[in-house]
């Protein structure tokens, strides 16, 4: 166990360790209370995937930005965009489908976005969310803002083209683009050495000029150390490419039971586990359980009220299903039912 | 007055919102340095310099993506791809992120880019660089589809796609670009989403866009002598789709033929036969005709190009049929 970087006794580093252990929690204890939405049957997304065991990738990585900072997820998004300041309760309204979610109940689980805080968009299509921030990051080059945008995505985008188009690109015009994929093993029910033989994902990157790093995510003081030496680089032009290693702890989707993969695999995948990580460094830094229990008791009753806020919450109007197709001031589509009535009754 | 090609017009379109809107930039293959496939752009690198006319690899997905990070950011990019064809490789970032951003994400933003590309058969390019392939964006919600015919078209609609607030498809045709006019540009144009009736006759309309209402109007010509007299209207924009038109003039009519040079099992024509025999189905003497592109890949033989797709000819034939 590796406690030397945060030596007992060291108040900023525990209160740092403290303050990105609370973010995590907050990650796990939302997407339990999400699996809980989705059994409930309160949820909107007949597909929820949940980034357990992923914590310290999106919280690592969020630790290094700053506002004005733009970024795209995955279809297992939730935990970044909490890290980066999602209000838990809109983020829970959208995933089931209420008109105070996010995206007014549109979106979902893998569309959800908000403008305010540069979340560009998750995505559904695999590596679907890359190539927007090589246009991001265009546009804050040119602009001179100063901001880096990072596509977050997982080891299944590593074999999808986009990405190596994508990171050509940023490399080629010296963008403030960063690549992090949040690597847990499994596309689905395809393992990583199951879909490549060239495992060293960061290699590949390296190989377009990229700064790229492999970090192990058990310790999210790592992941945060090895993101803020990539975000250092690319805020001043050279883009980069972080693989964050890590274990999905549960299914693809909430409901799949990995048949494929072994019991024994998953006991070494879980034991890693960075949530539990620095709970046992900050216990071994000094910090009492109680203190600890108090805190999760806490981030438990926060994220409690997202249920309750989700199920009292409305579905959208129905007169909202023909909005934001287009701009506000076009016209709407014609309904289906308006053109048929139109059509018969001039026929009558 | 002043003598424009198709590919000029096209090119001080660009010009000149560019001049006005210093978001506006253009990214794609060779549209910098080389001055893309058609000279569209030839030259205008000069002007705005290399970050305003971005060469890319050819990566057309990554071209589109990174348009749509762009437009998102808060600019105005004009994505080139340089035949239509290519539309394949960029269905994902088209179809499933530009189209769909605004509505997924609740109306917090839009895509205001331009996708400019060209397509349809005359220049002996072969099945991979000869397609129309509009019916794939335009059964799309969330795009916009322009296909301008004329050279006066060519300029202010892609001025208007330019000011537009959604993601626009503004496909050229490859025949035309040569093609040209005494126009007047400074003639305000027609408002943005409406089609223009080319001629007016009291026997036959024929819907159509892009070349073929060059044919159209050809064969409205010679059908005249021969005493029939054809309505034809240019759609322009296919999205915003203008039928109040098609619609005032098939029910004067009630003949309508459709021309589209797109394959004809359900594409374009297909779509607006279908809406013309719903909508106007008391006012119809006759079957929508369409008048479209066989179902078949386009040859590079000359011959077998050239009547892939609906000539003059066949139009004059199918109308005389039609009112015999």
């Amino acid at each position: 166990m590796n406690q030397l970087k945060i030596p007992k006794g060291s108040e900023t580093s525990n209160s740092d360790l403290l303050s990105l252990y609370t973010e995590m929690r907050r990650v796990r204890t939302f997407e339990d209370r999400v699996g809980e939405l989705y059994l409930r049957g309160a949820s909107a997304g007949s597909m929820l995937h949940l980034s357990i065991g992923e914590e310290s990738a999106a919280v690592g990585v969020c630790t290094t930005m700053r506002d004005g900072d733009t970024f795209t997820t995955h279809h297992r998004g939730h935990g970044i965009f909490l890290a980066r300041g999602a209000d838990p309760n809109q983020m829970m309204a959208e995933i089931g489908g209420k008109e105070t979610g996010y995206c007014r109940g549109k979106g979902g689980s893998m569309h959800i976005a908000d403008m305010s805080l540069g979340h560009l968009g998750a995505n559904a299509i695999v590596g679907g969310g890359i190539p927007a921030v090589v246009g991001a990051a265009l546009v804050a080059k040119r602009r001179k803002t100063g901001a880096i945008s990072i596509a977050f995505f997982g080891d299944g985008a590593m074999q999808q083209g986009i990405l190596y188009e994508s990171m050509n690109m940023a490399s080629l015009w010296d963008l403030p683009a960063i690549f992090v994929c949040i690597n847990n093993q499994w596309g689905m029910g395809t393992r990583i050495d199951q879909a490549t033989k060239s495992v060293k994902l960061h290699e590949r990157a390296q190989a377009f000029g990229l700064n790229a790093e492999t970090v192990d995510g058990r310790d999210v003081l790592d992941v945060a150390e090895a993101a803020r030496r990539i975000v250092d680089g690319a805020r001043k032009g050279t883009p980069g490419f972080l693989a964050i290693d890590c274990y999905r702890f549960f299914g693809h989707g909430r409901k799949d039971k990995s048949p494929y993969r072994s019991e024994e695999e998953e006991e070494e995948g879980r034991s890693k586990d960075p949530v539990e990580f620095s709970r046992k460094m900050l216990a071994d830094n000094g910090m009492s359980a109680d203190e600890l229990e108090s805190i999760d008791a806490k981030i438990a009753t926060e994220m409690d009220a997202t249920i309750e806020f989700t199920i009292n919450s409305k579905e959208p109007a129905l007169n909202t299903m023909f909005r934001d197709v287009y701009a506000k001031d076009q016209p709407e589509p014609e309904p289906v039912s308006t053109r048929i009535n139109r059509v018969l009754e001039k026929g009558l | 007055m002043q003598k424009l090609a198709y590919r000029d017009a096209l090119k001080q379109a660009l010009i000149d919102s560019m001049r006005e809107d210093p978001d506006i930039f253009v990214i794609g293959e060779e549209v910098g340095r080389y001055g893309g496939a058609y000279g569209v752009t030839k030259g205008m690198i000069e002007e705005f310099g290399p970050e305003r006319l971005l060469d890319t690899p050819i990566s057309e997905p990554g071209i589109v993506g990174t348009a749509v990070g762009a437009a998102m950011a808060g600019m105005r990019p004009v994505a080139e791809l340089m035949y239509v064809d290519f539309i394949g490789m960029t269905m994902d970032q088209l179809c499933n992120q530009a189209a769909k951003i605004r509505y997924m994400f609740g109306g917090q933003i839009g895509v205001p880019m331009v996708l400019r590309t060209q397509g349809g058969t005359g220049r002996s390019a072969g099945a991979q660089h000869s397609q129309s392939l509009e019916a794939y964006v335009m059964h799309t919600p969330g795009l916009r589809l322009v296909m301008p015919a004329t050279v006066y078209d060519a300029y202010h609609l892609l001025r208007q796609a330019l000011t537009q607030p959604d993601p626009v498809v503004f496909i050229e045709h490859k025949s035309l670009y040569a093609m040209t006019e005494e126009v007047d540009l400074t003639v305000a144009p027609p408002e943005w989403g409406k089609a223009v009736v080319r001629r007016e006759g009291k026997d036959l309309v024929i819907v159509t866009y892009s070349r073929p209402v060059h044919f159209a109007m050809q064969a409205a010509e010679q059908l005249s002598k021969a005493g029939i007299e054809a309505t034809v209207i240019d759609l322009r924009t296919l999205n915003p789709l203008d039928f109040e038109t098609v619609r005032t003039e098939v029910e004067k009519t009630g003949k309508a033929m459709v021309v589209s040079e797109g394959a004809m099992t359900a594409g374009v024509a297909a779509e607006l036969s279908a809406r013309i025999t719903e909508e106007c189905f008391d006012f119809l003497e006759e079957p929508v005709i369409r008048v479209a592109g066989e179902d078949i890949p386009i040859s590079v033989s000359v011959e077998l190009e050239k009547n892939s797709v609906p000539t003059k000819e066949f139009i004059v034939d199918a109308a005389t049929k039609m009112l015999s």
